[in-house]
């Protein structure tokens, strides 16, 4: 049997697949959590699937998540479509709820009523009566608090004794005919029928809903509204929370990644005594096990970041950060539901992607799909560490400190970035509807601690696996091309050298083979073809390496920069990476190859380049064109060399 | 009157959603004539505003309200 769990956004309806499946979905306080469909298993029943489907107003959508179930409740071919819908509505708004649950049921889907939140219904005074309301609605109702799982187990001996008795009267007559394909009326119908609905339900509801006494508890909710939305002190909250967010990925974060860094060297060291010296342990201790911990060290960032997102919209925050910064993205082109996935994007990219399914603005979604890779995300913090600690002194500018500075500017950076091709982009997008913005306001609630620490580790370990995979085979693929090359060119250039004539020179003489070596490798061979377009950026070929492999992932820069770093070169024992790489000078200047100007051109760089192989896959998947995609790397990539270019040019 | 000309604290009763593409939207989310709502707080420059209906909180933007006829 298929159940489809169907329902208002932020209903509950996640909590319920959870609890019924034992899966782990994320859960938001925030209208537009899911945006696609997810199947599991009923507990302890393997015959029975469940699908969470994105919250939906009505049976007729308005947006790209909306589209998702409509396009499973309408379609008896769809291979989702349901036996028995599970419709779960918020006991403490119950008219709105039920306005889809009678389209549901008029359109003839077998139905039980979950009505879910009795807690807050409790709180806020209202008392149901069920046995009237599942008279009036021809259905069966259950009662839910899917936070704690109360009324779980009647609902699922509902689920698994369910028998449909043939079709029931509908609750609105004339709307559906039950024996065609539901076609989506013109919408004058559709509000037609949506205040015909209404009122039937409302005089429904009338009769089994009771207030007692005062909402106190709502109103209560809204004095803090006031005050989150309030000119002054509204705006000031939502920088406050953006200062502390950087702050703690800055700041608080950099004991555990100290922590981090020094098991990392200690493995790296680990490994160069017991494995007997060679290029294979120079690959493991100086390439594999930086390139890894290069990844490592940032869960503690990544995971603030994540707590940080999850607490915002956990509490109902993000919907106020919404309601306020409407007004001011106008302008840009954007929404202000187009805040969320601007937000998350500073984590990861490609969840913010998928957040655009709420905005139901066709243009305005499209658009904020566009930018929201500008905005600096977790993937590009270890290039930004490691190329800070190079190049940026340990100097403070007023009581800031003057690296702390420098990262905020590459965020900012990203921002504004995003915000004005945002602006460009409104004038070239072409819009099919007009815009607009009309959001529930949930109300504030206490999030759950064992959520956000299930939800944020899931989220460190994706991104540790996938970043690492990543790392090892490029750090291996990289390090085979390094240390082989065409043997008559190698032989050559290690010809030309001079031979060295005393003792002393002997080191000298070695270091400059290994060079020679190096740059003649394939990688050398490549690298040094590519340098021409890049030295106008302050850049040299190994750079220009890292580059390319970053191509796919960002976050490889540091794993690929350690492993062109290991290869060749004589380095001393336990010498850092970042060591080599500060001493690195350039053989025909003598110029240090990473100073300001090179360093701050290669952070711009990594700013604004579209290095995410990923998040062009979902681009792709979720504006089911190969335009858009295509558009946003050309237009990135442009950006980015541009960017770097006048950066470097001003600061050499 | 219309929607987005109320003041804080203010009920009205609707009368009509005046014909429009978002008309449907506004009706699924619970205004339609005969419902009473009351204007709670707006947002800075006074656009969004955020209604309650039936104990729920609603926003949408001006524009979206002056569809809204209300007495
Ligand atoms: N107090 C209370 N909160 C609940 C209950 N059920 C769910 N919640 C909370 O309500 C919020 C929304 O829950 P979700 O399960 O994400 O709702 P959803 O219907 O899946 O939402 P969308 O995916 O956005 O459509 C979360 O903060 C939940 O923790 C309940 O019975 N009581
Ligand atoms: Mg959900």
């Amino acid at each position: 049997m298929k159940v489809a769990l169907v329902g208002n956004p932020n209903s509950g309806k996640t909590s319920v697949f959870n609890q019924l499946t034992g899966l782990n979905q994320k859960v938001g306080n925030y209208p537009g959590i899911t945006v696609d469909k997810k199947i599991g298993r009923l507990n302890g029943d393997k015959n029975i699937s469940v699908l969470d489907l994105p919250g939906s107003y009505s049976i007729y959508p308005k947006s790209a998540d909306e589209e998702v179930v409509t396009r499973v409740l309408t379609d008896r071919n769809n291979p989702n479509y349901p036996d028995l819908v599970v419709v779960i509505a918020d006991i403490s708004n119950l008219e709105r709820n039920l306005l889809l649950f009678s389209q549901i049921h008029d359109l003839g889907l077998p139905t039980i009523l979950a009505l879910n939140m009795i807690d807050v219904a409790k709180r806020r005074s209202l008392e149901i009566d069920i046995d009237k309301l599942s008279e009036l609605f021809r259905t069966q109702i259950v009662r839910l608090n899917a936070r704690k799982g109360i009324g779980i187990k009647e609902l699922k001996e509902k689920i698994r004794s369910f028998e449909f008795n043939g079709s029931l009267e509908p609750i609105l007559e004339g709307e559906f005919d039950r024996n065609e394909l539901l076609t989506i009326p013109p919408k004058t119908v559709q509000r037609e029928f949506a205040e015909k609905r209404n009122r039937r339900v409302s005089q429904m509801v009338r009769f089994a809903l009771r207030q007692h006494g005062e909402d106190i508890f709502s109103r209560n909710h809204r004095r803090v509204d006031k005050i989150m939305t309030h000119p002054v002190s509204g705006y000031l909250i939502f920088l406050g929370i953006l200062f502390l967010m950087f702050q703690a990925i800055y700041a608080w974060a950099e004991w555990p990644m100290d922590l981090i860094d020094n098991v990392f060297l200690g493995l790296s060291r680990g490994v160069k005594q017991t494995l007997p010296a060679g290029v294979f342990t120079n690959l493991i201790a100086e390439g594999l096990i930086p390139g890894v911990g290069g990844v490592v060290i940032f869960i503690p960032q990544i995971a603030l970041l994540f707590t940080f997102i999850f607490l915002m919209e956990e509490t109902g925050y993000m919907a106020r950060v919404v309601f306020i910064m409407d007004r001011l993205m106008r302008p840009f082109g954007l929404n202000g539901r187009s805040v969320v996935p601007l937000i998350s994007g500073v984590a990861c990219a490609i969840p913010a992607i998928m957040a655009t399914r709420t905005i139901d603005n066709w243009k305005e979604r499209m658009i904020t799909i566009m930018v929201t890779p500008l905005m600096s995300c977790s993937a590009r913090l270890p290039v930004y560490t490691l190329l800070i600690a190079l190049i940026i002194p340990d100097m403070t500018v007023g009581v800031f400190n003057l690296k702390g500075l420098v990262l905020l500017g590459l965020y900012l950076a990203g921002l504004v970035a995003a915000l004005l091709v945002a602006m460009i982009f409104k004038f070239m997008v072409k819009a099919k509807h007009k815009s607009f913005l009309i959001m529930e306001l949930p109300l504030y609630k206490m999030p759950r601690w064992e959520n956000l620490l299930v939800t944020v580790l899931e989220k460190v370990k994706v991104f540790v696996w996938e970043a690492g995979k990543v790392i090892v085979a490029i750090s291996i693929i990289l390090w085979v091309l390094a240390s082989y090359g065409p043997v008559d060119r190698i032989d050559e250039a290690v010809n030309r050298i001079p031979k060295p004539v005393n003792e002393l020179d002997i080191s000298g003489y070695e270091n400059k083979v290994a060079a020679a070596r190096l740059s003649n490798s394939y990688i050398g061979i490549i690298g040094n073809a590519i340098e021409p377009v890049l030295r106008p950026l302050g850049y040299n070929w190994q750079i220009g390496i890292a580059l390319i492999t970053s191509f796919a992932a960002r976050e490889v820069f540091v794993g690929s920069m350690a492993t062109i770093y290991s290869v060749g070169e004589n380095f001393q024992e336990g010498e850092s990476l970042l060591k080599r790489m500060q001493n690195e000078r350039n053989p025909n200047t003598g110029e240090l190859v990473y100073n300001l100007a090179s360093g701050v051109s290669l952070m711009i760089f990594y700013a604004f380049a579209m290095q995410c192989m990923s998040t062009l896959a979902i681009v792709l998947r979720e504006t089911k064109s190969w335009k858009w995609p295509f558009i946003q790397m050309i237009y990135m990539t442009t950006l980015a060399y541009v960017a770097a270019l006048i950066t470097f040019q001003i600061l050499k | 009157m219309t929607l987005d000309k109320l003041t804080k604290n203010r009920t009205a009763t609707i009368t009509h959603i005046r014909q429009n593409s978002i008309a449907p939207k506004l009706v699924e989310m619970g205004l339609y004539p005969g419902k009473r709502v009351t204007l709670l707080f707006k947002a800075p420059m006074g656009d969004p505003i955020a209604l309650d209906i039936d104990g729920y909180t609603l926003s949408l933007r001006k524009e979206e309200a002056s569809f809204v006829e209300v007495d």
